[in-house]
């Protein structure tokens, strides 16, 4: 074993241990997401030169990097509920009318001369609300997540223009823009909401044996049942959690656009939590995860919005750049692909060997 | 008998919905406001059929909204913009269709990704594409799509329909058709029940579910058209949210989304019954258009859960009869 160095020769022992540890560092699950993020960032530095730089200014620190953590916030809070959802091999499309339902609660209470305090508990416990009506389909009826989370989400946006009456509601109190465009020690107040959901779900995660249940949930339900775990409140937790992460969502966004609009807060962002997910290395089919995979995941969607535009290119292009990065993300974590041309590049050295 | 209780359930259902708006306005039974759903709804019609194959095979597709809207922007543009023929412009837009279902397929079955995501990526595409063709809606001012359009099929008793319900008939009358009296047809459900057996049973499964994602692409593709006659115009912001009212409609018609279930007359009742209450809700005047996504959740939130308890007490059946007859079997050997 000793000697195999020597007798291989041209390679040295310290590069050799470096290939080493590389493997082992790319099998990492955040590995390749990281490599994503920063190949997204960098290619900014072509646009803009200064797209690294941090200042500070009016007390707080200043940049794109900033801007980027800043306003990927909502979609960083909705990834984390949503990589415990999908880790049961489930699916929540209903974050979006959770975001508009909570924007539009808060903004109708806020004007009523109420408690601020008091109305952000209301907005949450409202998304809580939500988050067991989902659970209760899901997990005691036993409907499928897809169609279950179907109902709120096409029923949704109907409440919310229920609880504004089909008006957009401003919001003229100051501390509650505080949610989503303050500053607290210098970085942006959404940040340290972030870093708070992130702290909770990782202690969950981690420190309790909820972890554990959670992926046997995921990877298959009927042992983990017959092992003893309590999925049916496995199931029903991490939809609560979802909803409830897309109520502080909803808070920050209309929080940043000081007000309620029912039609338009959280478009789409299912599919950016859904996409910030894969993007993680997550399956979709549930069993491991990692939700530091998905933070990263939605960093890359948020540095790409960013990035298209300090290009300058219309925002509409946004979609047509997101499905390419999806059909390179699948192709790339699709194991049929890699198993091909791993078995492509086998068959060329055995012809080259021969 | 078993096979069609769902679908009785939707009928027996619509028609309630029918007497009860009969009952609240008058007027409601008037012969046109019947045709009039199919005018409305005929893309929807369209979109639900193609969406049911899907569902049955056990598969999803979200991006026929987009899709939609890609064709009605495309077709927009290739008529007014390129002055181009405007059959020609639609055997185009035809063929689009059937490239993005095809290109999914693809993605699906060759790179083993998740439905979900593969027709996410192509309706961020489709969206994408439809904001590059134009930011601004481009109205149609060509002779001849607008006399289609308002070409009117005069029906007895001075009623009429126009040309985009013959097309979701047709389409309908292929769709059933085809998953009632071809092989191509009995494949998917096979595929839908089990994907491990019907590959067994020497089901070429590939063929079937790129086939049948390039159907619903031209199934898009079709509707988008239907749409583009029916608003004279292109416009990138269309059709949003299309692709959950087709899964509702399917699923309130009978198609379980895990698949190997699903009657397409059931979608067509589904649409009706969908129609049914955007009707009531434009004669009652007073409530706003997002009482109909209120009252579609709560319908769809009704029949998903009566299809769970369907099931439920037909497993428990099954498993009590088994156990029985276990019984027997060991009493009486």
């Amino acid at each position: 074993m000793y000697y195999e160095h020597y007798s291989r020769g041209g390679i040295g022992m310290n590069s050799e241990r470096m290939i080493r540890r590389f493997k082992k560092v790319s099998k990492l699950q955040v590995f390749w997401p990281l490599v994503v993020l920063l190949l997204v960032l960098l290619s900014n530095v072509f646009s803009d030169p200064g797209f690294f730089r941090i200042q500070i200014r009016d007390g707080h620190l200043f940049g794109s990097i900033i801007d980027i953590l800043k306003n990927g916030s909502p979609l960083m809070i909705i990834s984390i509920g949503m990589t415990l959802v999908i880790a049961t091999g489930g699916i929540d499309i209903s974050v979006g009318s959770t975001v508009a339902i909570a924007g539009a609660v808060a903004a109708s209470l806020i004007n009523g001369n109420m408690a601020f305090g008091i109305v952000i508990l209301i907005a949450i416990a409202v998304s809580m609300g939500l988050g067991v009506w989902n659970g209760l389909l899901v997990s005691k009826i036993g409907i499928q997540p897809v169609v279950a989370t179907l109902i709120l989400m096409v029923a949704g946006r109907g409440i919310a223009q229920l609880i504004t009456n089909g008006q957009i509601i401003t919001v003229y109190y100051d501390p509650f823009f505080f949610l989503g465009s303050g500053y607290f020690l210098g970085l942006p107040f959404a940040i340290f909401l972030v870093l708070l959901v992130l702290v909770i779900a990782l202690f969950l995660v981690k420190k309790t044996a909820f972890g554990l249940f959670l992926q046997s949930t995921g990877v298959n339900s009927s042992s983990s049942r017959l092992s003893g775990v309590n999925v049916k409140g496995v199931i029903f937790f991490v939809y609560v959690f979802c909803a409830v992460c897309a109520g502080i969502a909803g808070l920050i966004i209309s929080s940043n656009v000081k007000c309620a609009d029912s039609n338009n807060a959280g478009l789409f962002i299912e599919l950016d939590a859904i996409l910030s997910v894969a993007l993680g290395g997550n399956s979709l089919q549930g069993g491991k995860f990692n939700i530091s995979g998905s933070l990263i995941g939605a960093l890359i969607i948020q540095s790409l919005t960013t990035t298209i535009y300090s290009m300058g290119v219309s925002p509409n292009i946004t979609f047509v750049v997101k499905s390419i990065v999806v059909v390179i993300i699948c192709m790339v974590q699709s194991d049929a692909l890699r198993s091909s041309i791993k078995g492509a590049i086998s068959k060329r050295r055995e012809r080259e060997v021969s | 008998m078993k096979k069609y209780s769902t679908v009785i359930i939707t009928l027996v259902l619509f028609l309630i919905l029918y007497a009860a708006g009969g009952m609240m306005f008058s007027g409601f039974f008037a012969p046109q406001v019947f045709l009039n759903l199919l005018i409305d709804n005929s893309f929807l019609i369209v979109t639900a059929v193609g969406m049911t194959f899907v569902l049955i095979i056990g598969g999803i597709d979200l991006s026929v909204g987009a899709v939609i809207a890609f064709s009605c922007m495309l077709l927009s543009y290739l008529v007014e913009n390129m002055h181009m023929n405007w059959v020609l412009a639609v055997a185009v837009v035809l063929l689009s269709g059937c490239l993005f279902g095809f290109g999914m397929g693809c993605m699906i079955h060759y790179l083993k990704v998740e439905p979900f995501i593969a027709t996410l990526g192509g309706m961020y595409l489709a969206r994408g594409l439809c904001s590059v063709i134009s930011e601004e809606s481009i109205s149609i001012t060509n002779k001849a799509l607008t006399d289609i359009s308002q070409y009117q099929i005069k029906l007895p008793g001075s009623n009429y329909i126009n040309v985009n319900v013959v097309i979701a008939m047709v389409v309908f009358a292929i769709a059933i058709f085809i998953a009632h009296y071809t092989r191509f047809g009995r494949s998917a459900y096979a595929i839908g029940g089990s994907e491990t057996s019907a590959k067994l049973m020497g089901i070429n499964v590939g063929k079937v579910k790129i086939l049948i994602y390039t159907m619903n692409g031209l199934c898009s593709a079709i509707a988008g058209i239907i749409f583009t006659l029916y608003t004279l115009s292109g416009f990138p912001l269309r059709a949003i949210g299309f692709e959950m009212d087709a899964i509702a409609s399917a699923v309130i018609g009978g198609t379980l989304i895990t698949g190997g279930v699903g009657l397409v007359a059931g979608t067509l009742i589904g649409v009706s019954i969908y129609g049914v209450i955007q009707t009531i809700i434009t004669f009652q005047g007073t409530l706003n258009s997002w009482w109909t996504r209120i009252a579609i959740a709560f319908l769809l939130c009704v029949f998903i859960v009566l299809q769970r308890v369907l099931v439920i007490r037909r497993e428990k059946t099954k498993s009590s009869s088994k156990f029985l007859g276990n019984i027997v079997r060991r009493t009486s050997a």
